[in-house]
């Protein structure tokens, strides 16, 4: 059994792009966010809507960033946390490009950086786009109850991210280089509670990270940084122990875009999630620092759980799974 | 007078304040959501007043016991008991009767102000 | 094939729950306590008004007072105020009267971009549909024993 692909070409992540919602935009990484939005709704009139604008606008301006046509790219691959991932196929009907939806909760975008890097390497295509979305207002509704619903949030929730964040990776050109990926494997240890999603999906991050490790033939020390995708505070804290167990002691290098995005002050109490949070922290900050050599080689691991609002419903527990990208600068 | 009316106060205040301590302490030990939180008190007042107790604490209390969502069971529970004496029509139809205005209001004022108002999205 | 049940690592459960952070337990009911009895004395007062003003007794007196905080309830959701209440509140707010109307509200409102009929009038009770009916459920069985009840006793 394989799971880890080593990419011999490398392909390059020449331009990037992130959207974010007012929230995230006054966050910790404000800074570095290429389009901040001061009005969720994006002038439009539904959240979804709204949620499509930002995954256009993202993909649009990594085009730009790439200083790429619409004409020179081949495909976007691209998902997000809608019913039948509207958000991604409404913006893509914009597009010449040709389009390939995927879905894997919050771990979608690094299953699209995967995919997109195994069409590059193959030498099938010359540019893919990779792009992910997610928004509080949408998801809140899609997974859990009406916003004006004067209902209380446990301390595990998280607080799903508005924002969107594409990359465009290419055969050719200057940027931080693809090096390999770790295919995620489903992980279900039993969890129940739709809250605690942090929990849910540390067991298939560390699973992830291990079988990195181990089919690398490498260490923790490898890498300056691994990021998780939204583990949150609590699942952070289980992923380091749960890697600590197998010999790995990742306290130093591991830091968490949920953790990283928001300020965190009181309601986000475990940090933020969602599909758009480790696209627009990659494509924002990471990549600004990858550019700038700040940082060499980092492991990007998105993790998502794989509930659905039926599932929770019937009692089923959350599995989940967690998709690793290395990439160097 | 003043005084009696300061004291039925402080008990519509104890006993309403009571019975929401008693739902949030059902969400924090429990992983009860708020639908069925409503669905229990509402079967706890129908129930409470089927036995014939629930009258008792509106009495004592008033609002403060027909306020919370077990005012609303003790309402229906009431109005098929008294329906019960007459006939078999009003046994069947006395709670809804009873409980008309409420379920009323709710479905009215819940279209208009959802007609008038919009979802706004939160930022905290 | 493997259940959900099958999957569950006890331990691993375990280990979760003991680092998991706890709700405040004394704040939150302390909230509750509060914020529910104001409702409630609220309630209270429109009861002694319209007592004296309108004269009203008994079941038509509770109607009108449920009728007004239905009202208040449904205006403060529309608001967007509701929500914010529920926030500190907990169960103070989602236990009285209030919290069924806001039950009823928020989805008829977020709903409302799915259309007037599918949307708000279908959604309006997804939240609260079950009070409905096991409360219409609950009194005609109660009003079917006490129908037997008063014809054998």
């Amino acid at each position: 059994m394989k799971r880890t692909i080593f990419f011999n070409n490398k392909p390059k992540i020449i331009g990037c792009s992130a959207v974010a919602g007012p929230k995230e935009s006054s966050g910790s990484i404000k800074d570095y966010i290429q389009i901040k939005l001061l009005d969720d709704m994006f002038g439009e009139k539904t959240f979804e809507k709204a949620e499509t604008k930002m995954l256009f606008s993202a993909i649009k301006d990594c085009f730009f960033s790439a200083k790429k046509s619409e004409s020179e790219v081949d495909a976007i691959i691209s998902g997000d946390l809608l019913n039948q991932i509207i958000a991604s196929t409404f913006s893509a009907r914009n597009f010449s490009c040709g389009y390939v939806g995927v879905y894997n909760a919050c771990a979608t975008f690094t299953e699209a950086l995967t995919l997109g890097a195994m069409m590059i390497d193959g030498g099938y295509f010359n540019n893919v786009v990779c792009a992910t979305s997610s928004h509080f207002s949408s998801a809140e509704r899609q997974y859990r109850y009406p916003l004006e619903l004067g209902s209380t949030r446990p301390p595990q929730s998280q607080w799903t991210v508005t924002g969107a964040g594409a990359s465009l990776i290419s055969r050719n050109g200057e940027g931080p280089k693809i090096i390999s990926a770790t295919i995620g494997k489903v992980v279900d240890f039993g969890v129940l509670d739709a809250n605690n999603m942090g929990a849910a999906m540390a067991a298939a991050a560390a699973n992830t990270i291990l079988t990195h490790f181990i089919d690398c033939k490498i260490t923790n020390n490898e890498y300056d940084l691994i990021v998780t995708g939204d583990l949150g505070t609590l699942g952070s804290r289980i992923v380091k122990d749960l890697l600590w167990e197998k010999g790995f002691d990742i306290e130093k290098q591991h830091v968490d875009c949920g953790e990283l995005i928001y300020s965190i002050k009181e309601d986000e109490y475990q940090g933020g999630s969602g599909a758009g949070c480790s696209s627009v922290v990659f494509n924002s900050y990471l990549m600004d620092k990858l550019k700038k050599k700040k940082l060499n080689k980092i492991l990007l691991v998105a993790t998502g759980a794989l509930l659905s609002s039926v599932s929770s419903q019937q009692g089923e527990s959350i599995p989940s799974i967690a998709h690793a990208v290395a990439v160097e600068s | 007078m003043l005084i009696e009316t300061l004291f039925m106060f402080l008990k519509v205040f104890v006993v309403g304040g009571a019975i929401c301590v008693i739902a949030q302490i059902l969400i924090n030990y429990t992983k009860i959501t708020a639908g069925k939180i409503l669905v229990y008190f509402l079967l706890a007042g129908a129930l409470l007043q089927a036995v014939g107790v629930y009258q008792y604490i509106v009495d004592f209390a008033g609002a403060g016991a027909t306020v919370p969502i077990s005012g609303f069971g003790y309402l229906l529970a009431d109005g098929a008991i008294k329906g019960a004496k007459n006939s078999l029509f009003e046994a069947i139809t006395g709670g809804i009767t009873s409980a008309g205005m409420g379920i009323t209001a709710a479905i009215i004022f819940g279209y208009v102000f959802s007609l008038v108002f919009k979802s706004k999205s939160k930022r905290n | 094939m493997k259940t959900s049940k099958e999957f569950t690592n006890e331990n691993y459960l375990d280990y979760v729950k003991h680092i998991a952070p706890k709700t405040k337990q004394k704040r939150t009911i302390f909230h509750a306590f509060w914020v529910g009895g104001l409702i409630c004395s609220i309630g209270q007062g429109f009861r002694m008004a319209l007592e004296s003003v309108f004269n009203l007794k008994g079941d038509e007196l509770s109607a009108y007072v449920s009728m007004i905080m239905i009202f208040l309830g449904a205006f403060l959701t529309g608001l967007g105020v509701y929500d914010r209440i529920g926030k500190y509140a907990g169960g103070g707010s989602i236990v009285p009267i209030t919290g069924f109307a806001n039950s009823v509200v928020s989805p008829a409102m977020e709903f409302k971009t799915e259309g007037y009929v599918y949307g708000t009038a279908a959604k309006m009770f997804v939240v609260a549909g079950p009070i409905i009916v096991f409360g219409i459920a609950s009194s005609v069985l109660i009003g079917l024993i006490y129908f037997v009840g008063y014809r054998i006793f």
